[in-house]
């Protein structure tokens, strides 16, 4: 029982970095029906950044906002100079030049920094963990900062989209975006704010993650697959599918790796998108009805 | 003084081409201010085509579309959309995945945030149906009442011209009757001038100052309305009832 709740529990904090990258995948596929594969090679480029101001500076948080600031400057660079010139193309070239980007990126990574591994540091202790009594929660301070963090970002997102004037414009132009042309909503300047956003959000989850993997131009591939697999699992057009999503499968992910072996992740994460699609094709928050008539 | 330089929009010699096809042939048109338009003619004859290229979702290959004299041809929607040209696309256009007040605040977005409230206010006033269904998702809406709520959602702009793509299309007879008598209305209240596009030339020529009868992309008769409705020899080569 004691295990269980241990793996259940850290899995939540993993299943939430998971969930920052299925965020800012939903993101701009909501907007330009676009598969960012560069959103991994985003968020380790910006974390190269933290780390250097991080050693220069010893303070974590400077690193922690030039990282967010960075991601976001570089997502919008992203999607007005190499992104826009294809967006009303046939889909596959956007996929082959998000994946060109993320060879540049993994490329220029390798050029500054060098392949070594590096190691980062975290924002709070990420070893001594919580107990209640004489039993060992396996949660970490550095787990439940994750967790408020990665919450509270998806928390101010889901209220700006539903509260705010550029919100409604942003889910607007999402789902419909000639009407939304017509009505005058500006549709370029908010897929750019969408990029932007989702550069955010890959960066948090690139800082928040690297503790525990270390730091290298292709550190964040893996995390990549897991968070494409939680937005797939979630249903890819749904902002609250991807939080659901990347916590199902870090938990999921946590028993495979705690009851099965490391070996395995792959495997369960594998067989876990497999499971979701056979009973839900479209993903388990996809929405009821077809939306393009 | 031509017709064309006190009109509130004119369109001379138009050509625009969709999919490589030619479809609209230097066409011209003049709405006089606070009018009612209707433009009608067989399918394929370039109606849609026509508001689309007023509205920028189609760019006319030549040709000037004037909004009070300045030309609007080639610019982007959205700026069209500025300038007060509503267009309410063909299939409604209605986002079903916002709610009914989400849509209609969306119309206003352009506007001054002190103009949006009151704009809002009045939409729901002027129409009930959508001040009882406000929180709920468009798509419950009824093809009727998502009609009337493009409307109402182009309306939040406060537009001086309304372009209508075939509101009566996929309606019973008697919403038809609904919304064309909406559109009449509307015309008397707040001066609006409006091209409304019907493949229902009988329900669009009744509400109508002026008919304008469209075959390949070219004007075959710009006439008033009442006149053109009793034309036979008309009726029966374009019209056909």
């Amino acid at each position: 029982m004691q295990e269980f709740i241990q793996f259940t529990l850290s899995g939540v904090a993993f299943g939430m970095i998971y969930a920052a990258i299925a965020l800012s995948l939903v993101l701009i596929w909501r907007g330009t029906r676009i598969l960012n594969f560069s959103q991994g090679g985003m968020a380790m480029f910006t974390t190269y950044l933290a780390l250097e101001v991080i050693n220069r500076t010893g303070n974590y948080w400077a690193g922690f906002a030039v990282a967010l600031a960075a991601g976001l400057a570089l997502g919008a660079r992203i999607e007005r100079t190499v992104i826009r010139p294809v967006e009303n193309k046939p889909p596959m070239n956007a996929v082959m030049v998000t994946i060109g980007v993320l060879v540049v990126i993994e490329g220029l990574a390798g050029l500054i920094y060098g392949g070594q591994f590096r190691s980062f540091p975290a924002a709070f202790s990420p070893i001594s963990g919580y107990s209640i009594g004489s039993i060992a929660l396996g949660v970490t301070p550095n787990d439940v900062f994750i967790t408020v963090a990665v919450l509270a970002v998806s928390g101010l997102l889901a209220l700006a989209f539903r509260y705010t004037s550029v919100g409604l414009r942003m889910r607007a132009s999402a789902f419909n975006a000639e009407v939304a042309r017509l009505l005058g909503v500006r549709v370029g300047g908010l897929l750019t704010l969408g990029w932007a956003l989702a550069g955010l959000i890959g960066a948090l989850a690139g800082v928040l993650v690297t503790n525990s993997t270390f730091l290298a131009p292709n550190s964040m591939d893996l995390i990549f697959v897991f968070g494409f697999t939680a937005a797939v699992i979630g249903g890819l057009d749904s902002p609250v599918g991807a939080v659901v999503g990347g916590l199902v499968l870090g938990i999921v992910l946590s028993y495979v790796n705690g009851y099965l072996g490391a070996n395995l992740i792959g495997l369960g994460s594998l067989a876990a998108i497999t499971l979701v699609l056979m009973l839900r094709p479209s993903g388990l928050f996809a929405p009821a009805q077809a939306r393009r008539v | 003084m031509t017709m064309t330089d006190t009109a509130t929009l004119a369109v001379e010699d138009l050509v625009a081409d969709y999919g490589g096809e030619p479809v609209l042939n230097g066409l011209s048109i003049a709405l006089s201010p606070s009018s009612i338009t209707a433009v009608i003619g067989a399918n394929g004859a370039g109606k849609t085509t026509l508001l689309r290229a007023i509205s920028g979702t189609v760019r006319p290959r030549e040709g000037r579309v004037l909004v009070d004299g300045t030309n609007m041809a080639r610019r982007r929607p959205e700026v069209i959309s500025r300038a007060g040209i509503a267009h309410v696309p063909e299939g409604q256009g209605v986002i079903t995945e916002l709610t009914v007040e989400e849509n209609l605040r969306l119309g206003a977005l352009p506007r001054s945030r002190a103009a949006r409230a009151p704009a809002l206010t009045d939409a729901l006033t002027r129409f009930p149906v959508l001040a009882e269904r406000r929180r709920r998702q468009a798509a419950t809406l009824s093809g009727g009442e998502r009609q009337i709520l493009v409307i109402a959602r182009a309306l939040m702009a406060a537009p001086r011209v309304l372009l209508l793509d075939e509101p009566s299309l996929g309606l019973a007879p008697k919403i038809v009757a609904q919304i064309m008598q909406l559109v009449r209305e509307l015309r008397a209240d707040t001066g609006l001038t409006v091209l409304l596009v019907e493949q229902n030339a009988r329900a669009a020529l009744a509400i109508a100052d002026r008919g304008i009868v469209l075959n390949l992309g070219k004007v075959v008769a710009d006439e008033p309305a009442g006149q053109l409705a009793a034309d036979a020899s008309l009726r029966r080569h374009y019209l056909g009832f």
